[in-house]
């Protein structure tokens, strides 16, 4: 590099590069804690392990879950339900937003209606998911529910940032409602639409495990329950690890796929 | 020939809590290769009348003609340059120029190359494959007008072009557009609340009255010779005299 870089230049460089690797080391540090302290405590009896389960005996009986329990299998049947949630609410949502978009008539009628099962705890409907769509669709169902409402007001909150002299300009040229959207809202939200996926698989990962808790025979939120109902916490931390590591993969894969659509339509 | 003709022109427009009257008995024509001005207060219905002109908005009472015709929609015989160019970050120079051709449906092979020729002819030939976000403010400007030139507009409206940039590239880019608008030989209405603007631009000065809007006075800027560029309007001796009268005129209204 034939660019000038003075020593000043050069520490401050190095003083940043120091403090990242700081900031790792302690974050690296504080989980090897937090695991070194579960484990020392049981192993004292400062708390009861069949509580707690135990950090030692979760890693010895991880073939046993893998092959047993088919603990990997459960993982998988979340994922897939999670992947599929997500869709179909992103799908469903895009669609009702638009909707609400094109006709300002219908948005006004349904915002009371929107602003309730929005607040309404989705939850509570579980038993009619249950009803309705039997022991495994309710699972969608609640899943869909949960993130559905967010990702319509999300993404209409943002066709609404269009702005009036965007509208005037397309109007000078004469553009209907329909090239309107076209040309310039659904390209424009695409950075709305990236915020909402990341909001909504979080939110679908929600509803999933909830459904798999109010019925299921299948998934890491059937695990957690039955582990539980069993009293093997070793199972239930197990399992519960497990669905961090999948909802940060799935976070990742969210947010690496919208980093592609911004950058392909050059919002970054 | 009469480009533009308002004939005792009012607008009023209703809000659920009152009715406002933005325009009264406005009356004023355009002829064919003219640049006029538009100037007055703000909030003083420059740009409903541009809004008037273009179609997007229609009279209460009175008449408003564009080439002898009624105007009853918005007409693609007018091109509308707004403050902000409004070019789109997902599109490059070029496809941006090809919007109001793809929203027409014109010809759009026909388009792309009066869109090159205009980018080439005003010494914007090599960013044609450029992203908006790598112009400068002046330029994205000058893109957003060869924009509307691109679908071959008789007239154009102006409205705020250059109220969004600073002072220096203000200057330069209105003596830049003044010359397309000559060159192209387009008739034009120019709203802006800049003074100096107005008389350096235009061959006519209407200055409006606070709301409700009417024409309150005329201003003709006729300078000896040959018409001088916006850029020597301002050094020229009289320019200091239609300044003050103009001005006069706009503050008897405070």
């Amino acid at each position: 590099m034939s660019e000038l870089q003075s020593p000043q230049y050069q520490a401050y460089l190095r003083r940043n590069k120091r403090r990242k690797r700081l900031i790792w080391v302690t974050r690296t540090l504080l989980l090897l804690l937090f695991i070194l302290s579960w484990e020392v405590s049981t192993a004292l009896h400062w708390v009861d392990s069949m509580l707690t389960g135990a950090p030692s005996k979760i890693i010895a009986s991880f073939q046993e879950y893998v092959f047993r329990s088919g603990i990997l299998y459960h993982s998988w049947v979340t994922t897939y339900e999670t992947v599929i949630g997500f869709l179909l609410s992103m799908v469903i949502g895009f669609i009702l937003s638009i909707l609400l978009w094109y006709s300002p008539f219908l948005s006004r009628v349904l915002d009371p209606y929107l602003v309730v099962l929005n607040a309404l705890p989705k939850v509570a409907l579980g038993p009619i998911f249950y009803i309705w769509l039997g022991d495994r669709l309710s699972i969608y169902g609640m899943a869909v529910a949960i993130s559905v409402i967010v990702t319509i007001l999300m993404l209409n909150a943002g066709f609404q940032e269009l702005s009036g002299s965007q509208l005037k300009l397309m109007q000078s040229f004469g553009a209907n409602r329909w090239q309107i959207l076209r040309y310039v809202l659904l390209p424009a939200s695409i950075p709305d639409f990236v915020a909402t996926m990341k909001v909504n698989v979080g939110l679908t990962l929600v509803g999933v495990i909830m459904g798999e808790f109010l019925s299921s025979k299948a998934g890491l939120g059937y695990l957690i329950l039955y582990g539980g109902q069993i009293f093997q916490m070793n199972l239930v931390m197990t399992s519960i690890v497990l669905l961090a590591i999948l909802s940060i993969i799935l976070y990742g894969i969210v947010s690496f796929l919208g980093n592609l659509l911004l950058r392909k339509y050059h919002f970054q | 020939m009469k480009v533009i003709e308002f004939k005792e022109v009012s607008f009023r427009y209703f809000s659920p809590s009152k009715e406002t009257e933005a325009l009264k008995n406005v009356h004023f024509q355009v002829t064919e290769g003219e640049m006029v001005s538009i100037v007055g207060p703000s909030g003083c219905g420059k740009s409903t009348l541009l809004s008037l002109i273009s179609g997007m908005a229609f009279p209460s009472q009175g008449e408003v003609k564009l080439f002898n015709n009624k105007v009853k929609e918005p007409s693609h015989r007018v091109g509308y340059m707004l403050q902000h160019d409004h070019l789109f970050p997902w599109r490059d120079i070029l496809s941006n120029l090809l919007l109001g051709a793809q929203i027409r449906k014109m010809d759009v092979n026909e388009a792309k190359k009066r869109a090159l020729y205009l980018l080439e002819k005003y010494g914007l030939g090599d960013f044609a494959h450029f992203t908006p976000g790598q112009l400068s403010g002046g330029m994205k400007q000058r893109v957003a007008l060869i924009r509307t030139l691109v679908v071959q507009p008789d007239m154009l409206i102006l409205d705020e072009p250059f109220s969004a940039l600073d002072y220096q590239t203000r200057l330069r880019l209105s003596d830049e557009i003044w010359h397309i608008i000559r060159d192209q030989k387009k008739t034009a209405v120019i709203v802006t609340h800049d003074l100096s603007e107005a008389i350096a631009m235009s061959d006519r000065v209407l200055v409006m009255s606070k709301r409700p809007g009417t024409i309150k006075s005329e201003h003709l800027i006729h300078f000896a010779g040959k018409r001088p560029s916006p850029l020597q309007v301002r050094q020229q001796s009289d320019y200091q005299e239609y300044f003050n009268d103009i001005w006069k005129e706009l503050d008897g209204d405070e």
